[in-house]
């Protein structure tokens, strides 16, 4: 990899995503979202938890739809790309980089900026941070999606149903596991289980800072002793950023073997 | 006006004889009299006893005379971690300014700091106590004073420490002001009726910030109870009355804000419940009014049992607990009506500050949690919102009954 | 300068490469020729390395390309479809490949930025050109950093004749300074006064490949497009 040749190409996507329209709209409307939360809930906590459904559902959904979408119309600029003495690594790097970088500026400015003017807590910290984490994330998943098939209209819906899998199925399906073997100490299962889905670690580090109290009682010493504690943030971070890698470096063999 | 005179007069004749022929004994290194018990067996009724700062190293001294035992700046009394220190069986006997420290331990057996049985009108007051088994006990004694106390012990376990002010089959109680901390319960009440317990601040004890049983007619008022072990429990008893405390940050699966068991008739009331994992639960309670109270940030702000009827839930707001409700069954016998909850999204047409549309506290997820604790990891995930909501429309899980019809559109002013 | 060994490349079942051995020289113009799908497109992409041959081998100036990218400063590409990032001007765009390509210390040859007026559009944004406007991004971009070898995949489609007859020129004068010319094109027509080399393929394997005299000769024909047509229908015939 070349860092310089890399870091050249990665200012001019970024240059070009933060000026697509999509992204622009996206901005303004996520935006105009946490500004009306804030202003009409009775509190700023209030506004903060109806923020949470927007940083767990709609910001995962549209990166990684934009990105996969952005990816399959890049197709031809990237074979230019690939016939010019760079390394296939610095391209799909470089694209990674712009995708992530404007689509968490963007959601810096939409959310980030109006939780720091509003409710700058240890809770609006972590509803910031694992925000910008699901961006990174999804737009990975949305490369590992672009880099599975050459199809647009499959890779998309790929896209979809990888949103959909962790927003939704894959919580139902806990849950009902959860029920089919309530007799049996699940506590530690789920703490597994929590990490195989980036959404569910981002929730539980929401949940540990907004509903403690309650995580406290329940979750006997498992979950009081691997979230409550510093190692444990740590480690949910770790599987975060795993999230991030994983899928990447898994798009990013299957790109340095394709061919365009 | 005349009349009135001579009743002055000679109360202060009284006064004066009884000053005259009443002693001040001082007790010190560079005095005549060295040990405390030695003062104290020279002394009789109505003297006072002043003791200098020092390290006095001994226990067991028994006080049955009418006296008052003042320390200065303080003096140690110390029980070398073997005995109780003082003992105390009269009437009219203060107890003011002494550090109490290091009493024996025993299993089988109470020792306390100070230990007043069968006694009348007794004060210990401005007293610290450090590292005692049993702080100050009170038994079967009337109209007894504890005030402005601080108790500290550093307990480990339940079974090893004893309470910080222990009260058992008394009467007219005044605790007042003290600072309680590491005992097992900070203040027990077993069969205490009559007392006030009033400004005290019990934390960080390894069981109960409160524990009471069998004390009718109490009233609480002021205290904070604070990161108690279990929080506060309390039990079969009639009539108390609890204004103004504050129950904060009691977390975990058997810790309580407050736990009322078999309480009837009763008010509770200004009382502010912060970061509990439960801040308020009730199992077999009756007739109990509660208006007023701020349940905030609380894991759940009150979970009533099936087995509580004719309680009424008035004026009380609850904010930003995560669930507000919680119940085990779907009778129910209890009212609750206008109240402000933050999470209702009700409308409010004629600006009349109610809601038009009732408010369900109950959330079918947090039934789904009563049965299934695991199942909290999922908490605010999309399928529990959208389970949530289906619920709503369609009532099958969470009881009906168990409604405000009259929610408020804005919190009271607490 | 370019020299394939027995390169075979499948998609699927279709058979894009099939045991194609050649050699490219320099200071020749070859036309890359053969109906659709014949594998022009896939020979193209297999010396840019978007493609990589399930076998055989790749030399360009004695050594194998596999897993190399380096050489490619040595080559000009001209897409048959160029599509830009759509918020980009042409200005980033240049500036752009020159950041990507700065290796070579030679100024940046822009004589085709010139002669196609683009250095009067510089701020327009991709988005906006028109598909002629933006294969003389295109063609510009290949040919700006003077390399040695130039691949132009249908370069004229979509010009006007006046920029079709520029780029002409250029190829015929950057043939001249020694390069290889690498061309596919439909338009027969137009290659007459560029070509030196004919290369003709079919289902994926290599049919002839002759020098343009050879072939008009063989032919008795003077045109291109008329020898061409005389070679098929002989194919058909067979």
């Amino acid at each position: 990899m070349n860092p310089d040749k890399m870091k050249k190409l990665l200012k001019y996507v970024v240059a070009d995503i933060i000026q697509n329209k999509i992204v622009l709209v996206y901005t303004a409307l996520l935006l105009i979202i946490s500004l009306s939360v804030f202003n009409l809930e009775n509190s700023a906590a209030k506004g903060l938890l109806s923020l949470l459904n927007i940083i767990l559902i709609l910001v995962p959904l549209i990166c990684i739809i934009f990105s996969t979408i952005y990816m399959y119309n890049s197709a031809e600029f990237i074979e230019l790309l690939v016939s010019q003495p760079l390394k296939r690594r610095t391209i799909w790097l470089s694209l990674f980089c712009g995708l992530a970088t404007s689509l968490s500026i963007a959601y810096f400015i939409g959310v980030g900026i109006p939780i720091l003017i509003y409710h700058a807590d240890a809770t609006g910290f972590i509803m910031i941070i694992t925000g910008l984490f699901l961006t990174v994330v999804f737009v990975s998943i949305a490369l590992l999606s672009a880099s599975l098939t050459r199809d647009k209209a499959k890779g998309i819906g790929l896209s979809i149903s990888f949103w959909l899998y962790f927003s939704l199925i894959f919580d139902a399906l806990v849950l009902f596991l959860l029920f089919q073997f309530q007799d049996y100490p699940l506590e530690n299962i789920m703490v597994a289980l929590s990490f195989l889905n980036p959404i569910g670690l981002s929730r539980v580090q929401i949940l540990l800072q907004m509903d403690i109290s309650a995580l406290m009682g329940y979750t006997g010493a498992i979950f009081r002793d691997f979230f409550g504690n510093s190692a444990g943030i740590i480690l949910s971070y770790v599987g975060l950023t795993a999230w991030v890698i994983v899928p990447l470096l898994i798009s990013l063999r299957k790109f340095k073997s394709k061919d365009l | 006006m005349r009349g009135i005179c001579k009743i002055v007069g000679s109360f202060l004749f009284l006064l004066t004889t009884l000053f005259v022929n009443a002693r001040t004994i001082n007790v010190g290194k560079s005095r005549a009299l060295k040990s405390i018990q030695s003062a104290v067996n020279i002394s009789e009724n109505g003297d006072t006893i002043l003791v200098d700062p020092g390290l006095y190293k001994e226990g067991g001294i028994i006080i049955q005379k009418s006296i008052v035992l003042k320390g200065i700046n303080y003096p140690v009394i110390d029980g070398e971690l073997k005995h109780e220190i003082l003992f105390i069986k009269g009437k009219n006997i203060i107890i003011d300014g002494f550090r109490l420290q290091n009493t024996g331990r025993s299993e089988l057996k109470e020792i306390g700091a100070i230990m007043i049985y069968d006694s009348y009108q007794i004060s210990a007051i401005n007293n610290i106590v450090d590292n005692a088994n049993f702080g100050i006990t009170l038994q079967n004694s009337k109209k007894c004073t504890v005030k402005n106390n601080s108790i500290t012990a550093y307990g480990k376990s339940e079974v090893q420490s004893g309470n910080g002010i222990h009260c058992w089959k008394s009467d007219s109680l005044l605790i007042i002001g003290n600072k309680i901390a590491g005992h097992r319960d900070g203040i027990y009440f077993e069969f205490v009726t009559n007392s006030l317990v009033w400004r005290n601040i019990s934390r960080k004890n390894v069981r109960y910030g409160i524990h009471f049983m069998f004390s009718n007619h109490d009233t609480y008022i002021g205290n904070i109870f604070e990161e108690n072990e279990s929080g506060v429990a309390v039990m079969y008893t009639k009539f108390i009355y609890m204004y103004n405390n504050y129950f904060l940050n009691n977390w975990g699966g058997a810790a309580y804000g407050i736990l009322l068991k078999d309480i009837t008739d009763s008010e509770i009331s200004g009382n502010v419940f912060t970061r509990n994992t439960s801040a308020l639960h009730m199992e077999a309670c009756s007739r109990i009014n509660l208006y007023k109270n701020s349940f905030t940030n609380n894991g759940f702000a009150i979970k009533i049992q099936a087995s509580c009827d004719n309680n009424d839930f008035t004026q009380n707001n609850f904010k930003g607990n995560t669930f507000d409700i919680g119940t085990n069954g779907s009778l129910v016998l209890n009212t609750f009506n206008g109240n402000y909850w933050d999470k209702y999204e009700g409308y409010d047409l004629n600006h009349d500050n109610v809601g038009d549309v009732p408010y369900h506290p109950v959330s079918m997820y947090s039934m789904i949690i009563e049965s299934n604790p695991a199942a909290l990891m999922l908490f605010r995930s999309l399928i529990v919102s959208l389970l949530d909501k289906s619920e709503k429309l369609l009532p099958g899980i969470t009881p009906e009954n168990l409604k405000d019809e009259r929610p408020l559109m804005r919190p009271l002013r607490l | 300068m370019i020299v394939t060994k027995n390169i075979t490349k499948k998609f699927g079942k279709l058979k894009a490469l099939d045991d194609v051995s050649v050699t490219f020289s320099k200071g020749e113009c070859i036309a890359l020729l053969g109906p659709n799908g014949c594998g022009k497109t896939t020979l193209i992409k297999s010396l840019l390395g978007m493609v990589v041959p399930d076998n055989g081998t790749i030399e360009f100036n004695q050594s194998s390309i596999k897993n190399k990218w380096a050489y490619r400063s040595r080559i000009g590409y001209m897409p048959q479809i160029g599509r830009y990032p759509e918020n980009m001007t042409i200005a980033n765009v240049i500036d752009m490949m020159k950041d990507m390509r700065k290796e070579n210390n030679t100024a940046p040859d822009e004589d085709l930025v010139k002669s196609f007026g683009l250095n009067n559009m510089m701020q327009k944004k991709m988005s906006t050109l028109s598909g002629g406007t933006t294969q003389k991004v295109s063609a510009a971009l290949a040919f700006m950093f003077n390399p040695d070898v130039l691949v132009l995949d249908e370069p004229t489609a979509g010009l006007d004749p006046l920029s079709s007859e520029k780029l002409k020129q250029k190829i015929i004068s950057e043939k001249q300074n020694g390069k290889l010319v690498l061309i596919t094109s439909h338009i027969l027509s137009e290659l007459d006064d560029l070509i030196t080399e004919v290369f003709y393929m079919q289902e994926g394997k290599l049919l002839f490949h002759k020098k343009l005299e050879a072939l008009k000769q063989e032919t008795g024909e003077e045109k291109l497009s008329k020898a061409i047509a005389k070679i098929m229908s002989e194919q058909e015939a067979l």
